[in-house]
């Protein structure tokens, strides 16, 4: 199923009303992660609203373009989206993190589109790899796209993956790399560096596509170059800022797994208004 | 002399069969699989096979996204690599998903023999059988090894199967193989020795010589290890109150701790535990290790006699 393509306007104000989203369905839950949230916000609206096929009415169509977000942490932009794309009523979004909820801590399969769960970082673009292995042994032309971190590129298991994305030659499978710089414990300089991130990719065999992770039509245009590699795997490394949107959480470290307070969350509403 | 068989033989010549039946089996390794016998396989299908080299991590991994796309994918390494290198990936990506995907794990135990203690699993069991949704099989033999492969075939959901590296003598008359089922191989009444994988030949040697001493040992092979088969235990603790396990494995978290937990609970009776008794392994051959780690039959013999008289 293809779904309507937005305006860039239209795409713009989607993700305004996607990180709204994200700010009410935290303070409700009273923890989470806005700050990773926030910052990939653009670059997954994008890619729901005007890039990726699927049908919400049946999650389990076999030629679906798959979507794995490996930063698992980011699960309410997920679930906003999600919702925004007709998978659930968006009422749910405000049961994340409670008992009982289809909405977990980290994305489980409860979820309608949810393909896997993830919350252990360095494993998703492994199984990005592995649905897009399946793509090849089916003969289905289905692409698979995989949401990273930057902290999580500390992970070993990403440079496994890397590696074998390459190796086999893995021209369906699409890896965004959300680098707002930023880590728990502080910047990702700081902590582990892992610049420089282009070259490290190109060294993998990367075909790597470098944007500002806010720009929509940057967005859009990577995407729409990553269809046109061929024989090897596409990143995009998008610059982004963490907490993007809420003047008080851009940048700031200390946004990475708290929740706003009830009056934080009025005040970055204002300004998402 | 009883037939004799590399447990990973008949695996690679049953994925091969599987092959042919299901088109929707893929087969995974890492740069084991002239040891493992996926080669086989990858011979026979070329494009349903991916070697991911010396990285376990991304391969379990990978394994769980074929499996989120409906593949039924069976996978091999080194036991060692398959329950410990990559023990996060099989936590959160196969068993928390639920997914349809098979470890087939070859060379474990002590009977890996020469290449020591870094390469004989001795915890793969415990590591797997904590996590929800994982079944274990650990099959006896060669025929029994086929048997394992084609039930996890025909069930879904995530499998640990145990191989070893030695060849292992086919036991006969064992019965038909029911997963989650376990086999009685003698009948008797003084005491039950239950026992898997290769140790069930050791146990059967020490059955027929505690025979020939006048004591009735019931043996079972307890091939499936989850789900375990809590009745044929307990009515083992009911019928001859002493129990001895057999597993080459740590004493701590394998079959012998699967038995304790349900005797424990139900119908308390002593459980001796011939295992390894928390110590790595090293090199040796065969027999010189199971003698040093009190795994052979006269061990399993002895301490059943030790035991009885204490009844």
């Amino acid at each position: 199923m293809e779904s309507k393509q937005l305006t860039t306007e239209e795409l713009i104000l989607q993700a305004r009303q996607i990180r709204r989203l994200i700010i009410q369905m935290l303070a409700c839950a009273g923890s989470g992660h806005p700050g990773g949230s926030l910052s990939a916000a653009d670059l997954i609206t994008a890619l729901y609203f005007n890039v990726l096929r699927f049908n919400p009415a049946d999650p389990q169509w076999p030629d679906r373009d798959r979507f794995h977000m490996s930063k698992g942490h980011a699960c309410p932009l997920w679930y906003a989206v999600l919702a925004q794309s007709g998978y659930f009523e968006k009422e749910k979004l405000f049961t994340l993190r409670k008992f009982g909820s289809i909405l977990q801590g980290h994305p489980d399969r409860k979820t309608p589109g949810v393909e896997s769960a993830s919350g252990s970082l360095g494993q998703g673009l492994s199984i990005a790899l592995g649905m897009s292995l399946a793509a090849r042994v089916d003969k289905k032309d289905y692409r698979v796209y995989c949401l990273l971190g930057d902290g999580e590129v500390q992970e070993g298991s990403i440079w496994e993956a890397a590696m074998a994305c390459a190796h086999f030659s893995c021209d369906n499978l699409c890896a965004i790399l959300d680098f707002n710089g930023c880590q728990i414990d502080g910047r990702c300089e700081d902590i582990m560096g892992i610049e420089p991130l282009a070259d490290k990719w190109q060294a993998f065999g990367w075909h790597v596509i470098q944007i500002n992770g806010h720009d929509m039509q940057q967005i859009l245009a990577a995407y729409a170059q990553a269809k046109t590699i061929k024989n090897k795997p596409s990143i995009i490394i998008a610059r982004t800022v963490k907490g993007k949107g809420v003047s008080f959480m851009e940048g700031v470290v200390g946004f990475h797994g708290r929740a706003p307070t009830q009056e934080e969350a009025r005040k970055a509403l204002e300004e998402l208004a | 002399m009883a037939e004799q068989l590399y447990q990973r033989d008949v695996y690679g010549e049953t994925l091969v069969k599987l092959g042919l039946l299901d088109k929707n089996i893929v087969v995974l390794d890492a740069d084991l699989s002239s040891s493992t016998r996926t080669n086989l396989f990858a011979k026979q299908f070329p494009d349903r096979f991916f070697n991911f080299g010396v990285a376990e991590q991304n391969m379990m991994a990978a394994a769980a996204g074929l499996a989120s796309c409906g593949k039924t994918v069976f996978l091999s390494t080194f036991a060692v690599f398959a329950a410990g290198r990559a023990w996060d990936q099989v936590r959160v990506s196969i068993s928390y998903n639920n997914f349809n995907v098979k470890i087939v794990a070859t060379h474990a135990g002590v009977t890996v023999g020469p290449d020591g203690a870094s390469h004989q699993a001795l915890e793969d069991i415990a590591l797997m059988r904590v996590l929800p949704n994982m079944n274990i099989i650990v099959p006896s033999d060669g025929p029994q090894t086929e048997d394992a492969i084609m039930a996890a075939a025909d069930t879904t959901g995530p499998f640990y199967i145990r191989l070893g590296r030695s060849k292992t003598p086919t036991i006969e008359n064992k019965g038909e193989f029911k997963f989650g089922q376990a086999q009685l191989l003698t009948k008797g009444n003084d005491v039950t020795v239950i026992a898997c994988g290769m140790m069930v030949t050791q146990a059967l040697i020490a059955v027929k010589n505690l025979a020939a001493k006048g004591v009735q040992a019931r043996l079972i092979n307890m091939h499936t290890i989850r789900p375990i088969d809590r009745e044929i235990i307990l009515k083992c603790a009911r019928e001859t109150k002493l129990i001895v396990v057999c597993e080459e494995h740590n004493i701590f978290g394998g079959l012998a701790s699967c038995v304790d937990e349900v005797v424990a609970e139900n119908f308390p009776v002593k459980v001796i535990r011939i295992g390894v008794r928390n110590r790595f392994g090293q090199s040796g051959d065969l027999d010189e290790l199971l003698t040093e780690y009190n795994l052979s039959s006269l061990d399993i013999e002895k301490t059943v006699l030790a035991n009885i008289s204490k009844k």
